[in-house]
């Protein structure tokens, strides 16, 4: 499974202040593949979680395109592209990302639930067990605290069993034994044949990636560690 | 429908926020439903009326202040005596275009044992009467004999009871299909039995004949011929007829059909206003829901949920509000109407006679339906929007 951003930009607009418009990312290209870890760093606002959310097809780019084995992934309609996301992307977005009306173990199956899939329910006791927070399943998202909800976050996306993992500062809110747990649990991910991408502030990160970037007013460069 | 636990989930979940929504549907229904349920029962009550009169014309004596009495008679209880000799009657049908006539003899009682109030007695002659002996009919196999009597709904008084009137033992031989009118307090019998009631009432010191003698009647109900105009044959009557007023049963229930129209029209409005006022406030209500619960749909985007996916959880959940308030207001309405449909018929003093059962199922189950599909319907400009907004930017701003 490869993933290949192709001189992709973004431009946004501004209502106020200087120029109309603006550019996030800038002829950008990037590929992640399966069983590599890939880390990406930066300063806010840099593009990174753009960047993130072009390639799980959340934010189609201005220009250029976004492959996954072959397929466009912008050339998709709104149907088969939430359907690609479901089966082959998991994506751990910034902050709180849980439904507060269900349980941990339904957000958790909330993505099989949502195309009547099979539950992942052995693979999702799994990664709760790993992650340290198997005695919360029944609780709800209100109940736990944020490093847990993270937590809830990256076990959803792992026990879907995606191709590709897109995850954007899963180690915030973490302390130094969690943050360790699931960095090791994404390099798990990778070594099972996973194409993991991790946006991260952490340094610690890259003592587990197979390559990392730094990105810097929308464009990237490899970074040396 | 696979999402539907879902919806379901989210409902129930949010008890607050559902309750809210729920409640504002709530009050559509109970207005549509209670409303629609007043207005059909005026209708009812007025077919009824009219059904029961079953008389083009009717011919009083004069000093019966025709429409007045009559109006009272009629649709509230109240009750009334007066007289004219029944040769009215042979005079009547020998006018032109008169089909049929059938006299009809009032007597009020002073208070019989079955009731706690004054009764209403008509006499009626079985085999001329084409008005109420129809209607008796429909619980009595027989003509009336002597000293029977048929009773309205609203008299307390079962089949094989006796009942005394002026001292006189009659017996309960048949109950009467509700009117909805001052009829349904109205105790039947035979001329024969008017007769001696009437005898009754003079020995006891009321005299109600008066001056008219021996032989007299209250009333000549009267059928007009098909193709003569009932105008025409009124005016005749008024002509020919000395010391009898004749009277078109079409103005005499004038005056209800207007309240009825009156009714109608202040509750239909009454409505509009409600569903208008509801339906923008589910409007606004659905639309800072969404707004609320962006990050959340943002991340079902963010799982696999196609914008189809989002429309429908947002539409099932509208329109399950809608169920729950169409519910509630249905039977909340239900709840106010029927055990005190007795209060409304006094409040209104007009016909008031509730709609068959099957009709009010029916009128309730539709009810739902249309709070069911407002609901909906005013969640789909939000479905809409939540399904053009940007997860990424959504994702972003709930942080």
């Amino acid at each position: 499974m490869t993933v290949k951003a192709e001189n992709i930009s973004k431009r946004y607009f501004r209502k106020t202040g200087g120029a109309n418009h603006f550019y996030a990312m800038n002829d950008l290209n990037l590929t992640i593949t399966s069983g590599e870890m890939t880390v990406l760093t930066g300063r806010s606002g840099s593009g990174k979680t753009t960047l993130l959310n072009i390639l799980s097809g959340l934010l189609a780019p201005t220009e250029g395109r976004v492959w996954i084995d072959g397929t466009d992934l912008y050339s998709l309609d709104d149907k088969a592209l939430s359907r690609l996301r479901n089966e082959k992307i998991g994506v751990i977005p910034q902050g709180r990302s849980a439904i507060d009306t269900l349980t941990v173990m339904e957000n958790i199956l909330l993505p099989a639930k949502l195309y009547g899939k099979p539950f992942p329910a052995e693979a999702a006791s799994r990664w709760m067990e790993r992650l340290g927070i198997a005695h919360l399943k029944d609780a709800r998202p209100a109940e736990l605290s944020g490093g847990e909800l993270r937590r809830m976050a990256i076990v959803r996306a792992l026990s879907n069993s995606p191709d590709i993992l897109l995850a954007d500062e899963p180690t915030d809110d973490l302390d130094d034994e969690n943050t360790a747990m699931v960095l090791s649990a994404f390099r798990a991910a990778a070594h099972a044949g996973k194409a993991v991408l991790l946006v991260t502030h952490e340094k610690d990160a890259l003592n587990y990636a197979d390559q990392a970037y730094q990105m810097e007013s929308g464009k990237i460069r490899p970074l040396s560690y | 429908m696979k999402n539907f636990s879902l919806s379901v989930k989210n409902l129930t979940r949010k008890p607050g926020r559902t309750a809210a929504l729920a409640l504002l549907t709530a009050f559509l229904a109970l207005a549509v439903f209670g409303g629609s349920v007043v207005v059909l029962s005026l209708r009812k009550g007025l077919n009824s009326l009219e059904a029961r009169l079953g008389a083009d014309i009717i011919l009083v004596p004069d000093q019966a202040q025709s429409k007045v009495s009559f109006q009272n008679l009629f649709l509230q209880g109240t009750t009334g005596a007066f007289y004219m000799d029944a040769s009215v009657l042979e005079k009547a049908l020998e006018v032109e275009g008169v089909e049929k006539a059938a006299p009809q003899t009032f007597l009020a009682s002073l208070k019989a044992d079955c009731c706690s109030i004054k009764i209403q007695v008509i006499g009626i002659d079985p085999e001329k009467d084409f008005t109420v002996q129809p209607w008796i009919e429909r619980s009595l196999a027989r003509a009336l004999g002597d000293m029977d009597v048929a009773v309205g709904c609203k008299v307390e008084a079962d089949v094989g009871e006796i009942i005394r009137i002026y001292e006189r033992r009659c017996k309960v031989v048949a109950r009467l299909e509700a009117t909805g009118t001052g009829l349904d307090t109205a105790v039947y019998c035979s001329m024969n039995t008017m007769d001696q009631l009437l005898k009754a009432a003079e020995e006891k010191g009321v005299s109600h004949r008066m001056a008219s003698g021996d032989d007299v009647i209250s009333a000549v109900y009267i059928k007009v011929k098909d193709g003569y105009d009932i105008d025409n044959v009124n005016s005749r009557l008024n002509s020919r007829v000395r010391k009898a007023t004749a009277v078109r049963t079409r103005s005499m229930i004038t005056g209800v059909s207007d309240s009825l129209a009156g009714v109608s029209r202040t509750v239909t409005i009454l409505i509009v206003a409600v569903w208008a006022l509801a339906f923008v406030i589910l409007l606004l209500a659905f639309a800072m829901i969404i707004r609320e619960r962006s990050r959340e749909f943002a991340v079902l985007r963010l799982l696999g949920a196609s914008r189809g996916m989002l429309s429908r959880t947002v539409l099932q959940e509208s329109a399950l509000c809608g169920l729950l308030g169409g519910v509630t207001g249905v039977g909340l309405s239900a709840l106010l109407l029927f055990p005190f449909a007795q209060l409304i018929e006094s409040a209104l003093q007009l016909p008031y006679l509730m709609p068959d059962m099957i009709n009010i199922v029916w009128l309730g189950l539709g009810t739902v339906l249309l709070s069911v599909i407002v609901a909906a319907l005013s969640s789909v400009i939000a479905a809409y929007r939540l399904s053009r907004v940007d997860p990424g930017n959504a994702l972003r701003e709930g942080n």
